[in-house]
């Protein structure tokens, strides 16, 4: 008798704990401050009123729920610094780079299946968000350098265009700040009307972080925005990276951990969908707490 | 010695045997269309420039291109002359010359004049059929490609569409007469409704700009451009759909999703960043699509074609502005297909009637050349402008 009534409650604990859908989301989140599950892999907090991003215990899927891409994800990324992700392929670094700025919505079947991701403090999947709205906050740098086969100003003014914005004068001084601040202004003045692939990719991939910028985000969100280019386009982006890094809070999913090392301030390791260790960047690659993180920087694997 | 040498002839016999055959039935391929183009420029050639005649004279036959088809007079004069000429002109001749020794008099419908009046139908057609295919076409395929969730219900859909390009041209034809021609409530504008056909017209009020002083009849189409163009365009929206969303499918995701990332609405997105680098392919695709349904019959004749008309729809239709282009839309055009179809089956082919069918065939083949050029064109024109 007493174990068959005690076996339902049991399984319903793990269907409540496992399904956000179940529970309420105020009570979901008062049980979890602070992150409970990789508390230890997260020695040194950023501190909440510090962070423009929260990831809260986020599990993600894209197939409705069936494998979870991302478990159990929880750390904070500082406003105003760069945070860079790193881990193998296939670890979820992009997934969750993606999941801050919604672009995971493009795909039918992709869900956050459990917790929070706050940004500024609002939950972003929450019924009343408008991702278009978001998108203007949380910009991103994809892969392979994307600029549209416009002219270079017609690139740069795209996201003011958009947004309902005609006025030539108020576009050119847009145009113009936001080539300066992606140091490309120099570069391309005079050929302001010629087309954005003409350039050389590195130039290309600048021309989509001054496209970027131009719309005023808060997050500025680059997905390997490296991998295409050659070590001296490369190193042109790191530098532009760092002065950005005044204005924007920036989050890069990199390959190269010598990348990481340049540029960030704070490193989260991923490896097989879960959040290993997050530190500072000094940190993860000098004295990791985890072995794993330590194998991985140190090249013994992956 | 030599480690390769050719042990078997037999291996090499047989391969080139093979290659042969095939090389064979391509050849006989080339052989056939050389022989129907050669053999309707040869007979077709002379009737648009007589230059090239066995006769000689002008330089091109403006009058071919610019008269309507009327009936053909053949007739043998005093002199025993045989004489043929189309009967606005015999009239006239008659008229001159009241004395005239005229015997023999023979007519033939149709295959006198020109084939001014089915060549404006022809394009006009074409113009209604790729201007309601368009906008149809591009619409579906944005939605399927771009807004539907793929699954079992848009791959019906798809399936749908792909078999409708498998409906034997006849059937669209008279899907179009029953649709287009006898429905009733298609709307008309027009200044004087049908007594007999008109269900109830909605008057519009003098001082109403534009439309004041006539009416909104709905009293159906009837065999008319506008539905001879509708049902072209049903005809051609399985290959205009395929394209369209091939165009789509062929537009980087990169663009979608730097205009996505950037606060991008979804249709501002497929507006600025999709729709304007697959209209190059889309237009390709679609020109051609047009070309091959111009040179459909069967779905004209039931709704759109007439044999003979006396003048061009535009000096035809009556009526000012709306009610004019309304007059133009619902009135019957003469078109090429149908034209060729009428001098060819209807007429006996004598040396005066061969002329009109020749140079028919010729122009239309021309005509269908141009089109095809035409696509051609664009698809080199945008590849060197875009590209990514």
């Amino acid at each position: 008798m007493v174990t068959t009534t005690s076996r339902p409650t049991a399984t319903a604990e793990i269907a409540t704990d496992t399904d956000p859908m179940n529970q309420p989301a105020d009570t979901a989140d008062k049980n979890r401050e602070p992150a409970r599950s990789h508390v230890s892999n997260n020695p040194n907090p950023v501190a909440k009123e510090e962070a423009m991003i929260e990831v809260d215990d986020v599990s993600f899927s894209y197939d409705m729920g069936k494998t979870n891409i991302l478990r159990n994800i929880s750390f904070n990324i500082p406003a105003g610094k760069v945070t860079a992700l790193i881990g193998p392929s296939g670890c979820g670094k992009s997934t969750l780079l993606r999941c801050l700025n919604r672009m995971n919505d493009l795909v039918d079947t992709s869900k956050v299946t459990n917790g929070q991701i706050r940004i500024m403090g609002q939950d972003i999947n929450a019924g009343d968000v408008d991702p278009i709205e978001l998108r203007k906050q949380v910009g991103m740098v994809f892969q392979k350098y994307n600029p549209f086969p416009k002219s270079i100003y017609d690139n740069v003014a795209y996201g003011l265009r958009i947004q309902g914005i005609k006025n030539k004068s108020k576009l050119d001084e847009a145009v113009e700040k936001s080539l300066q601040r992606a140091a490309l202004w120099s570069e391309v003045k005079d050929r302001l009307n010629s087309s954005a692939l003409g350039l050389s990719g590195g130039q290309q991939q600048r021309l989509c972080i001054a496209r970027t910028i131009a719309v005023s985000p808060r997050i500025v969100l680059m997905d390997e925005p490296c991998s295409a280019l050659d070590p001296i386009a490369t190193a042109r982006i790191e530098e532009l990276i760092a002065e950005l890094q005044e204005e924007f809070t920036i989050v890069i999913v990199t390959h190269n951990m010598q990348q990481a090392t340049r540029v960030s301030d704070r490193t989260a390791f991923f490896y097989l969908g879960e959040l290993i260790e997050y530190d500072d960047t000094t940190t993860i690659f000098g004295n990791p707490s985890v072995t794993q993180t330590e194998d991985y920087v140190s090249g013994r694997f992956g | 010695m030599n480690p390769f040498k050719v042990t078997t002839n037999a291996r090499k016999k047989k391969d080139f045997l093979g290659a042969a055959f095939f090389a064979l039935l391509t050849y006989l391929i080339l052989a056939c269309a050389l022989f129907i183009f050669a053999n309707i420029t040869m007979k077709g050639l002379p009737v648009l420039m007589p230059v090239f005649s066995e006769k000689g004279g002008e330089v091109l036959n403006t009058d071919f291109l610019t008269r309507m088809p009327e009936t053909l007079v053949e007739y043998t004069d005093g002199k025993g002359v045989k004489h043929s000429m189309p009967t606005t002109d015999f009239t006239e001749y008659i008229k001159e010359n009241p004395d005239a020794i005229v015997e023999n008099k023979k007519a033939n419908a149709y295959s006198g004049g020109g084939i001014a009046g089915p060549l404006v139908g022809t394009a006009l057609l074409v113009l209604v059929c790729m201007v309601a295919a368009l906008i149809v076409g591009i619409a579906a395929a944005v939605y399927l490609n771009e807004y539907a969730k793929q699954g079992r219900f848009v791959s019906m859909i798809r399936l749908a569409i792909m078999n409708l390009a498998g409906v034997p041209s006849i059937v669209f034809g008279l899907f179009g007469f029953a649709f287009f021609c006898l429905f009733p409530l298609l709307p008309v504008f027009t200044t004087a409704p049908n007594a007999e056909r008109s269900i109830f017209a909605i008057p519009f009020a003098e001082w109403i700009p534009f439309f004041g002083g006539g009416f909104l009849s709905f009293q159906g189409w009837g065999n008319s451009l506008i539905a001879g163009g509708l049902t072209l365009a049903v005809m051609v929206l399985p290959v205009i759909i395929a394209a369209c969303e091939e165009s789509l499918k062929a537009i980087p995701k990169g663009f979608r999703e730097a205009s996505l990332a950037l606060g991008a609405t979804k249709w501002q997105c497929i507006r600025t960043a999709v729709l304007p680098y697959a209209t190059p392919g889309i237009l390709t695709a679609s020109v051609l699509g047009v070309t091959r349904v111009a040179g459909e019959t069967a779905p004209i004749m039931f709704t759109a074609a007439v044999a003979l008309k006396g003048k061009l729809p535009w000096d035809a239709a009556s009526g000012d502005g709306v009610y004019w282009i309304s007059d133009l839309l619902t009135d019957s055009v003469q078109a090429m297909p149908y034209h060729i179809y009428t001098v060819a089956a209807r007429i006996p082919r004598t040396d005066a009637t061969a002329a009109m069918q020749d140079g028919s065939v010729f122009v239309f083949m021309l005509m269908v050349m141009l089109f095809a050029s035409l696509s051609i064109y664009l698809r080199i024109h945008f590849r060197k402008k875009l590209k990514w």
